[in-house]
């Protein structure tokens, strides 16, 4: 049975954008050029554009993540939408409400787009099925799944300084089993077609069966960095240690944390990314951090142009016409 | 009393070698004769079972009955009415009602319930611990006493080896068969489905093969060193078939199961999220599923149950990690057991036996068979009827099932629970 | 539907060279020293290239692409092709011509210069189009125009461009605006 729901309509163009995964190559360029116009908005006097005045935008988080939320918010109110904040880990699920009674709720206060956050993956597909027709939603990070914007603000910032993806070696280093940042990278970087996709980390911080995803393995951080384009480190989360995942934070940066000599195996024109928020010491030096191959946080700024995009592309055609 | 000729049918009747175009007379809710007629029959009511097939009731091995406790997913009766549509005449329903059946005051209720419902016979499964709570021991003399089968821990975690240790030797005191669901609960911690290629696209917490394989060798080295009689209920790995195999070989007392879902559903299943697939033990892989299904031609696997968990709409309508695993199984048990002949996987014998003698030889019951004397607990089907399931008009009250706009070929006609009939398509 | 090319691109060429030897005459007229130009994109921005350099404006030109503006965009969705907006001169207090190539509906021009006022206030707007032609539903009428050609209700003209620059008109002609 196919319960997979479509995230574009019969013409190709964008409803919901839950997971990377079933985007042709055209759609995520054309969500990466329609970035690149948004990014030359901060230059203006004015910042916003009246794109999508009159719309509601429901901030839906689950769990809590101020900076993911607030670049979401920000990049709805550039384009003039009017932005609603649910916190339901502090509301109504507590006292028994199903995530279903919640959507209905909100529902009735006439939102267009829902930006989920849940930590059960495949809670945005759940909700997605569910909303009410013409209601458009993006996944802001469902458990381990996905988390398809930030997978698209990285190649944003690869394509700006790579240009064409093709020729690409990237390497991405650490907790890949616990990641949805991970996930939705190594789909969007083989979907646009690089050469080669590295996961770096130990066995325990492995998918089953990682192969699978489309990447080459590796163990050894030197060996996984030679001659890499892009280098992109995850955070590495504290109760890894708790559940026997690792020895210890120091082990885990003398084995794979990124220092400038360890960085000196990848092109010399390699750029280091991160998700955020960083652990200096743990999974990357200061050095490294704060140098110039460092465009960590020049993804932060993407990050806004590239939700703008995507919520624009949502919202627009046929999706905005059978909600008003 | 109601005096029944069945006439016209090909019986089969797995547990005396018989499958013939053979009548049968019933009377005073057993069977009176096979074949020839006995003297002076006068029948109340003559079933023409031509171009049927007359089997045996089913037995289902390891229901989850949610009375008491849970109303709102099934009833005893709704569900044994569900049961006696899909041609099941015996319910040996597991202990985790609310509250558990641990003591024989709460299957006594059960059995009240189900007497007075009358669609299919209710056996129970007991505790082996307290509660379920793994710690310590439930009192099994007393609940064999009350008439339990057998007992178990479902897959509730025991505290420990030792623990186990001492409640396999304790049931075997009273030669009581223990059902095994055996899963190593910290290898499973939070996982919601296969640990394999699905899990890591999806981002699913995984369950590995080895969750299953762990727990599997150390009960067959308790089963070996108490001698208990154990039966490893809903296998899902080859590999834990491979080791079943072995220990028979060397003369283990013990049988296995497999659940009707996991010999057609993969991993492969559950993709879209789709948490009518969530499941527990999860769906494995094709080679598993291919290697259960090996089992069950070679006799290593010896019943097919249904794993029987009916649910309310809310318990599968939420993110999936945060659905409630299960199927409501009981209407879809033979229709999904003749899929298997229909595909060659076994002939119709061996998959009537699976469902019948083979679930009453690992639990000792003098059911599922048909020679004069026996309960006439009957199923007649029609093994040309195609049809398509659909979740609305299923009798239980759980309509959570994958099968759903699947197409089958055979249908129940009429089931007959003690000589009386339970259910009939033909009224 | 049926194509037929309108203009050439020498004939294009010659009107654009009038419409120059206009916006000088006005800006004199206006007293305007030291103007900036934006042209429209994507035809508006090619005339505007000519005007431009005819016209010797020393600021670079600017180039607007109105998507983000459009008040028809939860009907028509996002244009596939959107470019990036380009004012490489402080917009404040600036004298500014906006050129586009078809004057219809007049829409195009309200969402162009409120995108010029997110960019800072302009001094004044000078409106300069190649074609007028019928259909206008908000008050805007070009300073200085080209071509006034006489087209049906059904008729749409387009500028195809920009090497060479051709006027299209496609469409089921007859009942003429001129009737």
């Amino acid at each position: 049975m196919n319960t997979n729901t479509s995230q574009t309509d019969e013409q190709g163009r964008l409803r919901h954008f839950l997971s990377i995964e079933g985007f042709r190559r055209e759609q995520l360029e054309q969500i990466l050029d329609t970035a690149e116009s948004f990014a030359m908005l901060p230059g203006r006097q004015v910042k916003k554009v009246p794109l999508l005045r009159g719309k509601i935008i429901t901030n839906l988080f689950f769990e809590n993540s101020t900076r993911t939320r607030t670049t979401f918010e920000l990049a709805a109110k550039l384009l003039s939408a009017d932005v609603i904040n649910f916190n339901v880990n502090v509301s109504a699920t507590a006292k028994g409400e199903t995530l279903l009674d919640t959507l209905r709720n909100l529902e009735a206060m006439h939102s267009d787009m829902f930006v989920v956050r849940h930590q059960a993956s495949g809670a945005a597909h759940f909700i997605a099925r569910h909303a009410a027709p013409g209601v458009s939603v993006i996944n802001a990070g469902d458990g381990r799944h996905a988390h398809p914007t930030q997978a698209m603000l990285d190649m944003f910032t690869i394509r700006r300084h790579k240009g064409d993806f093709t020729p690409l070696r990237v390497a991405i280093v650490g907790d890949i089993q616990h990641s949805r940042v991970a996930r939705s990278q190594i789909m969007a970087l083989n979907i646009l077609g690089v050469s080669e996709v590295r996961v770096i980390a130990p066995r325990t911080l492995l998918p089953a069966e990682a192969r699978s995803l489309g990447v080459h393995v590796y163990h050894d951080l030197e060996q996984g960095l030679e001659d890499v384009d892009v280098v992109i480190m995850l955070r590495l989360q504290k109760e890894r240690m708790e559940h026997a995942l690792l020895p210890s934070e120091h082990e885990y940066f003398q084995l794979y944390g990124l220092t400038e000599a360890r960085l000196k195996k990848a092109k010399p024109d390699a750029i280091v990314m991160h998700p955020g928020p960083i652990n200096r010491g743990v999974e990357i030096a200061s050095e490294v951090a704060d140098g110039p191959r460092s465009v960590i946080l020049q993804q932060v700024s993407h990050g806004i142009a590239v939700r703008m995009a995507v919520m624009s592309m949502a919202l627009g055609g046929n999706a905005g016409e059978a909600a008003s | 009393m109601n005096r029944i000729h069945i006439k016209g049918g090909r019986l089969i009747d797995p547990a005396n070698g018989i499958d013939d175009q053979l009548d049968l007379w019933l009377a005073d809710g057993r069977v009176l004769a096979v074949g020839d007629p006995p003297q002076g029959f006068v029948p109340d009511q003559v079933i023409d079972a031509t171009g049927r097939i007359v089997c045996p009731g089913l037995i289902d091995l390891g229901v989850h009955l949610r009375e008491p406790g849970q109303e709102h997913k099934g009833t005893i009766c709704s569900e044994a009415r569900a049961a006696a549509r899909g041609g099941i005449t015996t319910l040996v329903c597991m202990p985790d009602t609310q509250p558990v059946i641990d003591t024989p005051a709460v299957w006594e209720l059960i059995r009240r319930r189900a007497k007075a419902c009358g669609s299919a016979r209710v056996l129970a499964i007991g505790a082996l611990t307290q509660g379920l709570g793994g710690e310590q021991l439930a009192e099994m003399g007393a609940l064999k006493q009350a008439g339990c089968v057998a007992v178990s821990n479902t897959r509730r975690p025991m505290a420990s080896t030792l623990v186990s240790r001492h409640a396999l030797e304790y049931a075997s005191t009273f030669d009581l068969p223990v059902i095994l669901c055996s899963e190593d609960p910290h290898l499973k911690a939070k996982g919601c489905v296969h640990e394999g290629a699905v899990a890591s696209r999806l981002g699913l917490p995984g369950i590995p093969a080895a969750a299953e394989t762990v727990a599997v060798a150390r009960d067959l080295a308790l089963t070996e060193h108490t001698g208990s009689r154990s039966h490893f209920h809903t296998l899902s790995t080859g590999r834990a078939i491979e080791m079943i195999r072995q220990a028979r070989q060397d003369g283990a007392r013990l049988s296995a199961g497999v659940a009707i879902h996991q010999l057609f559903l993969m991993d492969t299943d559950v993709d879209g999220f789709d948490a009518a697939c969530h499941v527990d033990p999860p769906l494995r892989t094709q080679s598993d599923r291919d290697r259960l299904r090996q089992a069950l031609r070679d006799g290593d696997i010896q019943v097919i149950c249904s794993d029987h968990q009916p649910h309310e709409a809310d318990a599968k309508t939420e993110p999936f990690p945060l659905t409630a695993p299960g199927i409501s199984g009981l209407e879809t048990l033979l229709p999904l057991s003749l899929k298997l002949v229909e595909e060659g996987v076994l002939d119709l014998p061996t998959a009537i036996a699976a469902l019948t003698a083979g679930p009453a030889r690992a639990l000792d019951l003098p059911l599922g068979r048909l020679e004069p004397g026996r309960s006439a607990d009957i199923c007649i089907f029609d093994p040309d009827a195609i049809w398509d399931l659909n979740p609305e008009n299923m009798a239980s009250r759980g309509k959570n099932t994958p099968f759903a706009g699947w197409e089958f070929r055979g249908r129940v006609t009429h089931t007959l629970f003690e000589g009386r009939l339970t259910w009939s398509s033909d009224s | 539907m049926s194509k037929r090319i309108f203009m050439q691109q020498d004939a294009i060429l010659d009107i654009v060279q009038g419409m120059a030897r206009l916006t000088r005459r006005h800006l004199e007229d206006r007293k305007i020293p030291d103007p900036a130009m934006i042209g429209i994109h994507t035809g508006g921005v090619w005339i505007a290239q000519l005007l431009h350099e005819l016209l010797d404006i020393s600021a670079p030109l600017g180039q607007l692409d109105i998507s983000f503006y459009r008040d028809d965009f939860t009907r028509i969705g996002m244009n596939p092709q959107v470019k990036p907006s380009r004012i490489p001169f402080e917009v404040e207090d600036r004298h500014v011509i906006l050129v586009d190539d078809v004057i219809q509906s007049g829409r195009t021009i309200r969402a162009a210069m409120n995108e010029i006022f997110d960019f800072g206030r302009p001094a004044s707007i000078t409106l300069v189009c190649l074609i007028e032609r019928s259909g206008r539903e908000l008050p805007i009428q070009p300073d200085i125009m080209g071509l006034e050609p006489p087209l049906g209700d059904e008729e749409h003209i387009r500028l195809q461009g920009p090497d060479p620059l051709v006027l299209e008109i496609s469409g089921r002609p007859g009942n003429r605006e001129d009737r």
